[in-house]
């Protein structure tokens, strides 16, 4: 790339060839979409299944793998460079950990 | 020798094919009405570019002016409370005057004169020619522009917004604040906050990714260090005023509940999404501020920073604990004791980082060969008021200290050390020591010593009787202070508020020498050379001013400080080991000159942000009187949004006039320096 | 679009002792400049853009979460919603992310018919989903739920609203980027292009999987 021969430390956060590699077919991503739907369809399903105190941490463990399923593969977080990670958990990371507090204060969680 | 050229369908290399171009139907062929504009002189060429440095300016002339517009507010407070029970100001005007003072410095001062060094040197310094999206660049400065002139408008449609500049409800209801400058104020910021959110974006994609081969992240500059985790603030923390501002806005205009205490609601809703804002808030004021001595002290101690890691670091460590103190802003709410407990102590954490910082900058001047510049002088007022006002901050941390001390002037007096002594202060050591290089003329360095002097006298005498009349119980947002708590003996109100005023025009008269040094300056200054100061860093490595292209040839960076070890190295001698100068910086440059470029590439000015950032106001101005208006701004903002997505970054050749018949250069070319 | 550069004739790819046509050495393939981190300027821009809008959608919901009781003497959550219907616009929402790679992927194999086939697929089904919350929140304000109703109201509409606009946007760069793109249009690096559309679009699903969990099935 440059006249410089020293080696830098890029902490994998330089692109290099690993990262171009994985492409994902469209019949990988259909597999993806159909698993969603079928979370989707669970989810949906404790709106006639009554299942009491447990449909609230069904619920956010379904959501929690839905969002990360499409965050990882469908804009394929996963498999780009460790940098976009870092910049979107940041904000995600941020949001969860300011806003949780909020709530606390005012004792949402202590229903 | 470097030239700025079209890009041109020549074959690159003799005896090479020349490739058609693609069949592209271009806008100034598909339109055929208006080429976009590409002149390099007169006004045009600010008005519609996309260049970084110019950007720079602009940015930092409007923040000027509206430093003095502010800074008018700030005098009529303190001549409204220079007596008991005065009559400068009626109540409604001062909770005005107050509010406008507070939302001027912050959001239309501060930020932006960061920006404008954020903007100019932040490519300087990485040894790049722009910033990533130059003109998305464009777009931020002029939505700042016409927020700032919307925002303050109000003053002449009906009254300016007087909730007092953090807004609280229920107050900020239009039951308690029935003219429209809430309104014109929460569309103001809103168009204001869309240029930090999008400049941020901007800054730090450039940060990250157009540094100079061999510029590792530690090996940038301290001030582009502060400036990417301040970026990174305003990433995170104007999406939640934005939400603040929407709710504020639906409930005053559109009858939302979001507020009203007899619908239920609750008032600490707002508290909370301000300062969850607020707070970073403050620290992306200071962050540049911090970034600016960091490169100065160095400098005039002729000694590299101290602990260089420890300062980055401790910047980031501020940037992250910055997100847990909010509610110290709201210790008297009623959060409740485990609320308040936590965000005490967290409070206290902050601190640390900061401290550390302080350490480095006096152990970078201890041993040092000390030059007392301007730039300096303001660089270590600095330390010394930002340890003042840290100091009465971290009595603040205390919850039960603070419970006195909240609402009253010992908080302003903190704020003020910290802002007019920190932030302030460091733009203006910001100012004596970049001057040269943007404007090729120094500073007066007489006029600037009693610039500073005055400056820290009156602030000084502003803002340290402020610690007395906070604790003798003075409140902050009153219009009169009653005559019968004027006081006797040493802590009375009568005398200190009196010696705040006069600190306040002491003030005033230092910003005034600052003004006229740069009107003298101006006219008559002495021409700068490239490295005045014998600086450190890149953006010294270029003409004073710089070339539109910044860098003939861009620099490879082995080491930090990388100018600083161009010009000096270290050479045995009889005493041991010695750093010995063996180039000047018009030496270093010339190498660099010598191997520039063939070819340089620079993206076209446009006309598409400033006719964006124009729909913004119109937009609100609907909003608030006529919503037709809106829906116009809206279709403004629709053909805007297009016409910038289908333009090309440059502009086709057929936009240039032609060269007339023996002339000289075109007006493409950029002046050879 | 890369905004530092532009090369008007990719076709040329001169290689010269690591020098290409401009007498420089840091453009890649296709053109674009090499950045220091090796990373696309418009994919790090649209990632950061992402992280900031969690700070949005995380304060309206906060907003919402707090004030979802508070419905006053006005209909409450159980008088009002229908899930039934909302999980079906929740699944043609989902199924949209999934035409969207599909975009993506033709765009990467420089397929424009189908790119645009796609896009236009995802298109018509954020449009289908929009349409189904206008349908929703007609059949509300006639339930008597209003914006001003109260403050479970104002919050609701406020949230969804928010997301709703989110969406339209998305359908609207959709169809211009379906145009942009059959009309030859775009320079640079198109698949990028689609792709970093293809991150909002992933975005804006995602916020209202996490939407349509908290607000319409965790009972109250």
């Amino acid at each position: 790339m440059s006249a410089v021969t020293e080696h830098v430390e890029d902490h994998g956060l330089v692109a290099d060839e690993a990262d171009e590699h994985h492409v994902p077919t469209d019949r990988y991503f259909i597999k993806v979409a159909l698993v969603l739907a079928l979370l989707t369809a669970l989810e949906t399903s404790t709106y006639w299944i009554h299942i009491g105190g447990f449909a609230t941490p069904l619920l956010l463990i379904l959501m929690t793998i839905k969002f990360f399923m499409i965050v990882l593969i469908f804009m394929h977080l996963k498999f780009d460079n460790k940098l976009f990670s870092v910049l979107f958990y940041m904000g995600l990371g941020l949001a969860m950990l300011v806003y949780i507090v909020f709530l606390s204060t005012f004792q949402f969680f202590a229903r | 020798m470097a030239i700025i050229e079209r890009p041109s369908l020549a074959p690159a290399v003799i005896g090479d094919e020349v490739a058609s171009p693609p069949a592209l139907v271009t806008p100034t062929a598909a339109m055929g009405v208006f080429k976009r504009p590409v002149s390099t002189t007169g006004w045009k060429s600010w008005v519609f570019t996309v260049d970084h440095k110019k950007l720079g300016i602009m940015y930092g002339a409007v923040a000027l002016f509206f430093f003095l517009v502010g800074g008018a507010e700030a005098l009529l407070i303190r001549l409204q409370l220079a007596a008991p029970d005065n009559t400068v100001l009626s109540a409604d005007l001062y909770n005005q005057m107050f509010t406008m003072h507070a939302t001027t410095m912050v959001f239309l001062f501060v930020m932006p004169m960061a920006a404008a060094f954020a903007n100019y040197f932040i490519p300087l310094q990485i040894g790049a020619r722009d910033v990533a999206f130059p003109r998305i660049n464009a777009v931020g400065f002029w939505l700042f522009l016409f927020g700032g002139l919307f925002l303050n408008s109000a003053w002449f449609l009906g009254g300016a917004a007087d909730g007092g500049w953090f807004m609280y409800s229920p107050n900020s209801s239009p039951l308690f604040s029935p003219s429209h400058g809430i309104d014109f104020w929460l569309l103001g910021l809103q168009i204001t906050g869309i240029a930090s959110l999008v400049g941020a974006m901007n800054l730090i994609v450039t940060i990250l990714n157009m540094r100079a081969p061999g510029m590792s992240l530690m090996r940038m500059p301290v001030f582009t260090w502060m400036q990417l985790v301040t970026q990174f603030l305003l990433l995170f923390a104007m999406p939640v005023i934005t939400v603040a501002l929407f709710l504020l806005g639906f409930q005053r205009n559109f009858g939302a509940a979001f507020f009203d205490v007899d619908k239920g609601a609750d008032p600490l809703l707002w508290q909370h999404l301000f300062w969850i804002f607020g707070h970073p808030e403050v620290y992306i004021i200071i962050l540049p501020s911090f970034g600016i001595i960091s490169e100065v002290l160095p400098t005039f101690a002729r000694k590299p920073l101290f602990g260089y890691k420890f300062v980055v670091f401790s910047g980031a460590a501020i940037g992250f604990i910055g997100w847990g103190v909010w509610a110290h802003h709201m210790f008297a709410s009623g959060l409740g004791p485990v609320s308040v407990a936590v965000f005490s102590a967290a409070t206290m954490l902050v601190a640390i980082p900061t401290g550390v910082k302080i350490c480095n900058w006096t152990l970078t001047l201890w041993g040092g060969k000390l030059w007392f510049t301007t730039a300096m002088n303001f660089a270590i007022g600095v330390i010394v008021l930002f340890t003042i006002g840290g100091l009465s901050g971290v009595t603040h941390a205390s919850a039960p200290a603070d419970t006195q001390q909240t609402d009253t002037y010992h908080i302003v007096a903190h704020f003020h050390y910290v802002i007019v002594g920190g932030a302030v202060m460091g733009l203006f050591a910001g100012f004596y020591y970049w001057w040269p290089k943007m404007f090729g003329k120094m500073l007066s360095e007489r006029m600037g010593k009693w610039n500073f002097w005055l400056m820290f006298f009156g602030v000084n005498l502003t803002f340290a009787p402020m610690h007395i009349l906070g604790m003798q119980g003075q409140p902050r947002r009153m219009v009169v202070w009653p005559s019968k708590l004027t006081g006797e003996g040493f802590f009375n109100l009568g005398f200190w508020n009196k010696v705040a005023t006069l600190g306040s025009f002491t003030i005033a008269l230092g910003v005034l020498l600052f003004v006229i040094n740069i009107i003298i300056t101006t006219k008559k200054g002495a021409k700068a050379p490239l490295d005045p100061w014998d600086a450190r860093t890149l953006e010294w490595l270029t003409a004073s001013p710089p070339k539109e292209h910044n860098f003939d040839s861009i620099p490879t960076v082995h080491a930090l400080d990388e100018f600083f070890h161009r010009k000096y190295e270290e050479v045995d001698t009889a005493d041991g080991a010695r750093l010995v100068k063996v180039k000047t910086g018009e030496e270093v440059l010339a190498i660099e000159e010598a191997a520039g470029d063939a070819h340089i590439h620079l993206p076209s000015p446009s006309y598409w942000p400033i006719v964006l950032a124009l729909s913004f106001p119109v937009i609100a101005y609907g909003i608030i009187f006529n919503r037709m208006l809106s829906v116009v701004g809206a279709g403004i903002l629709v053909i805007a949004l297009f016409g910038w997505v289908l333009e090309p970054s440059v502009a086709d050749d057929s936009d240039y006039d032609p060269p007339a018949e023996g002339s000289g250069p075109t007006k493409e070319l950029a002046s050879i320096g | 679009m890369a905004d530092i550069t532009i090369h008007k004739s990719d076709a040329v790819q001169v290689e010269a002792a690591g020098h290409d046509e401009h007498g420089h050495n840091d453009h890649g393939p296709g053109g674009a400049h090499v950045t220091a981190t090796g990373l696309s300027n418009n994919k790090m821009a649209m990632w950061l853009f992402l992280g900031s809008e969690c700070l949005l959608f995380g304060g309206l919901i906060s907003t919402y979460m707090l004030y979802r009781g508070r419905q006053g003497s006005g209909p409450g959550p159980a008088q009002v919603f229908d899930i039934p219907l909302t999980s079906v616009s929740s699944f043609i929402l989902l199924m949209s992310s999934l035409t969207m790679v599909l975009a993506v992927n033709a765009a990467k194999r420089l397929d424009d018919k189908n790119t645009r086939l796609w896009l236009m697929a995802t298109a018509l089904l954020g449009a289908l989903f929009v349409g189904g919350q206008v349908y929703e929140f007609t059949a509300f304000y006639q339930e008597g739920l209003g914006f001003t109703t109260s403050l479970f109201s104002s919050s609701f509409f406020t949230l969804t609203g928010f997301h709703g606009v989110h969406v339209t946007l998305g359908v609207v760069m959709l169809i211009a980027l379906a145009a942009i793109i059959g009309r030859g249009r775009i320079t640079g690096d198109k698949a990028e292009v689609v792709e970093i559309v293809g991150l909002y679009w992933h975005f804006v699903d995602v916020v209202w999987v996490v939407i349509f969990t908290l607000v319409y099935l965790i009972p109250a």
